[in-house]
This record gives structure tokens, sequence and C-alpha cells, in this order.
């Protein structure tokens, strides 16, 4: 397969209602874009939700997601979630909510319970990867390794602009490329690294255009414009189980809230050009995409919106209600077959405890 | 009779014949059988499927081993050497001894990890390593290092068979050192129990890989001048048979702990700490430690300067008579 330097102007479906038309993309009819605007506002309600708990102290440090839903809904949208694999960063931490996870898990993930502790081979979900890349040559991994077993499912994995410059994101890909692994590689690049820009952290005018050096197809797209992350990412999944090998998919936006609950983006840089990102956001242009074919109004959008804040509402007070996590559960679920110095400090720790 | 290169070798054929989920993948295993030739014959023998060669790319090789488990591959990796296991310390660290922990014990990491490690072969830095410390001080990891043929048969069916991931230290000075008889077939050597090299009555030499024979040397020249030398080989750093320890300890009231890596923090400063702890008032002399330096490995030309000789643990084991 030959391939080329990306497109300048990333791929973009939905119009502004102004200069940009609408376009479309085959094969997806009302019901897809329902569902579509369902995960997205699901999504985009956990995150304003979570930042307001992390607020109250009811969870730990967040790391915020807003502006990003389109990039993970639109690229999991792609997914069949009984055969292929998600490898989040902790940037996509809920994603797992698109593939029937309780938002109470993600929740306890982040209120440090071990409830939020998941199987990952129940869900086809890596747990949330907090070493930048790292978790890149472990999608390479699973795609590979369905493939050799005759499987035909496929691995999507979720990493930033930062990532790039880490040396998991080269040996990640470049094995993928070489095993020809059904993997799909979405860069969410949304300008900022914490408060590194992205001119500091590469030269690169496209990082798609860093799938050259390996071989395999890049793509740019429009990180706000959901259609246009899932269709390139159903392309990129056709191709992986067609034996194409991998796709690197390059999410251009902006990430207008700080990196984490933590952050305070005003050491770094000018409220304006985020407020400005801010009011072209991703939901908004996908509900005015639907408002536009009269798929959605006020009253649905509304309710939409409701209906998810109940659910995660529910989530947080189930999360709390959760009785205190079992001591023995940190030695126990550190080996299958625990060595014998470590069954005598949890027998001492728990001693100690009073919990034995 | 077999090397313990070989003994590794029929091991892996073994392990893969039995277990068809088994994937061997490194540098150079496939087609060439490995720099030290312990994967000869699997990729004729099993396919390129399933003895792979990789990319130059050592955390890229662990990283994806461990995608590879989580679909139900059982992969057996090989570094190259002790030193080019460092970029891959990344993913040992934060995935492969966590990840277990992660899912709330509900997934298990079945990798193997194999390298050679320690002196001996003369070759350039970095070649020479003995990073056991690194493995055992990461939570989640077992480290298994034979010193015998046997051993490395029955010890590496273990590692394969954990169901947590092990790293598999194979001594690089005894790959071809000598040949021992190497039972056929099925042949387990638990971790976590120590072996018992020698038996003796005066002094306690503590030993694991390639220090195993020297200790064995020290033990051969202390017998010459009438004082019996126990040696025992620890065969498994974690889990650590600590109660044969202990027991190997108290029944000479003496112990020198021989190894090959740098002195502080070394995995002899943990095994006179547990003396210290379970068995002080045994003890009839302070504990000796006998162990590399705190600098890099050096030079080829001077390495026997670094390297624990019999001469060094003789001294040491004099030193714990005359107390």
């Amino acid at each position: 397969m030959s391939v080329v330097p990306s497109e300048e102007e990333p791929r973009r479906v939905i119009g502004d209602d102004e200069a940009i038309p609408d376009g479309a993309i085959a094969d997806f009819g009302d019901d897809e874009l329902r569902r579509l605007h369902r995960d997205m506002v699901l999504m985009r309600v956990f995150d304003e939700r979570a930042v307001i708990y992390q607020r109250q102290g009811r969870i730990g440090t967040y790391a915020i997601y807003w502006g990003h839903e389109a990039i993970q809904a639109g690229a999991h949208l792609a997914l069949d979630p009984s055969r292929d694999w998600v490898f989040p960063s902790y940037r996509e931490s809920a994603i797992g909510l698109l593939r029937g996870m309780d938002p109470a898990t993600v929740l306890a993930w982040w209120r440090g319970h071990p409830d939020g502790w998941w199987n990952p081979q129940e869900h086809r979900l890596g747990g949330v990867s907090v070493p930048i890349g790292s978790q890149i040559p472990h999608a390479t991994g699973a795609a590979w390794g369905m493939k050799a077993k005759g499987e035909d499912g496929c691995a999507v994995v979720f990493f930033g602009d930062g990532a790039t410059s880490e040396g998991s994101f080269h040996e990640g890909i470049n094995f993928g490329a070489v095993m020809d692994a059904p993997v799909v590689f979405v860069c969410n690049n949304n300008g900022w690294a914490i408060s590194t820009p992205f001119a500091r952290q590469s030269r690169a005018q496209a990082l798609a255009d860093k799938a050259i050096g390996y071989g395999i197809p890049g793509v740019r797209v429009d990180g706000r414009d959901a259609l246009a992350v899932y269709d390139a990412t159903r392309t990129a999944v056709a191709r992986a189980r067609e034996g194409g090998g991998p796709t690197f998919i390059e999410a251009l936006h902006y990430r207008t809230e700080p990196h984490g609950t933590a952050d305070d983006t005003s050491l770094y840089r000018d409220p304006a050009e985020a407020e400005a990102a801010r009011a072209d956001d991703c939901l908004a242009r996908l509900e005015g995409y639907m408002r536009r074919r009269g798929l959605l109004d006020d009253e649905a959008a509304s309710a939409a919106r409701e209906e998810a804040a109940e659910r995660v509402k529910r989530a947080m007070r189930d999360v709390e209600a959760l009785p205190d996590p079992d001591p023995a559960l940190v030695f126990d679920t550190t080996y299958e077959i625990p060595p014998a110095g470590l069954v005598a400090q949890r027998d001492a720790a728990l001693g100690v405890l009073g919990a034995r | 009779m077999k090397t313990l290169v070989e003994a590794i070798n029929g091991g892996l054929h073994e392990e893969m014949e039995r277990d068809p989920a088994l994937m061997v993948m490194g540098e150079d295993v496939g087609r060439s059988g490995g720099v030290f030739r312990v994967t000869a014959g699997l990729q004729e023998r099993f396919g390129a499927e399933r003895c792979v060669d990789t990319p130059l790319a050592e955390a890229g090789i662990l990283g994806t081993a461990l995608g590879l488990s989580m679909v139900g591959w059982r992969p057996v990796v090989e570094m190259q050497y002790d030193a080019f296991s460092y970029p891959s310390l990344e993913q040992l660290i934060t995935h492969v001894g966590r990840y277990r922990w992660r899912s709330g014990g509900r997934m298990n990491v079945p990798l193997t990890i194999r390298m050679p490690y320690g002196g001996g072969v003369n070759a350039p830095e970095l070649h020479e390593e003995s990073p056991e410390t690194y493995y055992v001080h990461t939570a989640g990891i077992k480290v298994a290092i034979p010193s015998t043929p046997a051993d490395a048969k029955g010890l590496l069916a273990a590692a394969i068979r954990d169901p947590d991931p092990v790293v598999y230290l194979e001594p690089k000075a005894l790959y071809r050192d000598s040949r021992e008889e190497v039972p056929e077939g099925e042949h387990v050597v638990p971790l976590g129990k120590l072996r018992t090299e020698r038996e003796g009555t005066d002094v306690t030499l503590i030993a694991y890989g390639a220090m195993v024979k020297v200790a064995a040397e020290a033990a051969d020249v202390l017998a010459a001048e009438g004082i019996s030398a126990h040696v025992v080989d620890l065969r498994s750093l974690r889990p650590l048979d600590e109660d044969g320890l202990i027991e190997a300890v108290a029944k000479t009231g003496r112990a020198v702990i021989v190894q090959e890596a740098a002195r502080t923090v070394g995995f002899a400063a943990e095994v006179a700490a547990l003396i210290a702890e379970r068995a002080l008032f045994d003890l009839q002399a302070p504990v000796e430690r006998v162990t590399g330096y705190d600098v890099a490995f050096p030079y080829w030309r001077l390495e026997h300067l670094y390297v624990p000789s019999a001469n060094r643990v003789v001294e040491a084991a004099r030193r714990t008579l005359e107390s």
C-alpha cells in the first residue's frame, strides 16, 4: 500500500451553518446519528458531573475530557464491542460507558476505590493508562494476538499529541506496522500537553505524516467532527479486518479545559484562546447538524441530557454507598500465587488494622 | 547429559509442545535461534507465528507481549542481554507488574521474561549486568535464577506455567560450563524452594545463579583447610524460601552471602536483613557479604576484580570463623 503525505486540511463532514455546507457519510442513517448523539451526551454529562464531584470532594483529582467527546464516541461507534478492544489513556477514562460499563465503575476509579478496577478481558477494555503513550504497544499486541489466533477483532488505542514524543509511541506503531496488526492509532491532538503547546512537542507539520515513516496510512480529521472521526475510524477498522494493517488517525482540536482538576491554565495561556475554541464545541456541532436535518429539537436535547445526568447522579450515589474497601485487596490482587513473604506482610498489616 | 543452554532449549520445546498458546518472541530468536542459541530450532518446529523475530524494541516487545497475554497468549519474551532489558523497565514497572492488581485481581498476566545475565563472556560494556534487584523490587513480578542444567529446565517450566509474570535470569557464564543429567519429560522445580548444593556444618554460603559455582569452589578450598561449608542455591529470589534460608543459616550459625550485582541494596542486603530479623540469636559471627562493587561493571580485562571469586568467598568465610 502506498502512503502519501497527509492533507493539510483535516477532514470535516459537519458544516458550520454558514460558509461550510453539511456533508454526509455513506451508510449512516438517522438511528445511527441518534445513537452517536446519545453517546456524546452521556460522555459530556459524565465529564461535567465529574468535575463538580471533584470540587465537592466526592472524587479525587480528575482528568477532564470536555470537548473530546467527538473523538471518543466517534471512534468507538466504529467498533464492535463483542470483538474489538479499546486501550484508553486517562483522557478516555470513561469510554467504557460506551460499551455498557456502569458510570459508577469509572467514578469509583477516580474515587480511588477498588470497585473502579475492571477486568480488561470482560469489557475488551484496557485499564486506564497513566504513563503517556505506554498503552500503545498493548494495543498492538492485542491486535496482533487476535490476528495470530485467526480472530477478526481489532484494537483501537487513544493517546495525545504529547505521547508522540514518547518512545512507546514509536515502538508500538512500528511493531504494529511490521506485524501487520489490525490496530488503529487514534491521536487526540488537542494542542496541549499540560502546559506544553504543540510547537514545543513536535516540528512536524502534521502528526499524521509520521505514518509515512511507518509505512502505514495516516489521515487527519477534524476532532470536533464526530462524523469525520467515525468515518475515518470505520475505514481504518475495515482495512484492519481485511488484513491491511494499522492506520494512524490524527484528530485535531483544542483542549479548552485544564489538563485536570489540579491544573491552572492561566499560568500558561491566554484564556481568550480557550473561550474561542469552546464556542466551536463538538457536541454543539453535532446537535446543529441534527437540528438542521430535523432530528433534534430543544426538548429532545434537554431530555437526553437529563437522562444522562440522572444516570451519573445515581452512579455517584451508588459509589458513595459502597463499603470501605477491604484492606486485604491490596495484597490479594497483586499475585495469583502470592510469595510467602508477601503473605506474611499481609497478615502483619491486617493484624495492625485489626481487620483479622 | 546437557549443558544449561541445551536444557533451556529442550525445556522450551517441551513447553511449546504442551501449550499451543505459548509464543516465544524477541530479537533474533527465530531464524538465528538466538545469540546464545537458546531458542534454536523452535521456529523450524513451531513456525514463525509462534517463534517470532521482533523489531529491535525492548519496551515494544514487553508491551506487545502484555497485549498478547490479554487476548489469550502466553508469551515467553527474550531480552537479548541483561542491560538491553532496561528500556523495557517502564513496561515492567508501570504495567506488567501492576495489571493484575489494576484488574482487581481478575486478570492474570502469565508471561515469562528470559534473559542471559552476568559477566564472563568478554563482551563490551552493558553485556554483563546483574539486574535482579530491579526485578525483585517490582511488585507483581517473580524472579527465578537457575544454576544447573536440571534446574534450568525445571525452573523454566515453573516460570512459564506460573500465572504471574516471572523474570527468568540465565547465568550466561554457566551456559556451556558443564553437562549434567537433565530429567526427560515432565520436570518442574517449584519456585520458592532452595536447593542444597552441599551439606556442611561450619559456615553457610548463600548464592544464586553463577555465584553458586563460585561458592562451591570456595567450599572445596575451605574443605582442604578442614572447614565444612554448607552451600545453598536460592533458585528463586521471589518467592524466596525464607524458611529454608533461615534453617540453613541456623545450622552453622555463620552466613556468607554471595552476589555478583553491585553491593548497595543488592539482594544480599535483603538476605542479611532477613537473617537479622529471624536468626540473630543463632549467629556466631557477623553476616558477611561478597558482592560486586558500586561501580559500572568493569572492562572485561578487569572484571575478575569485580565478580566475586572463590578466594574472596573463602576469606569472608574465614572471617566468620575468627569471630
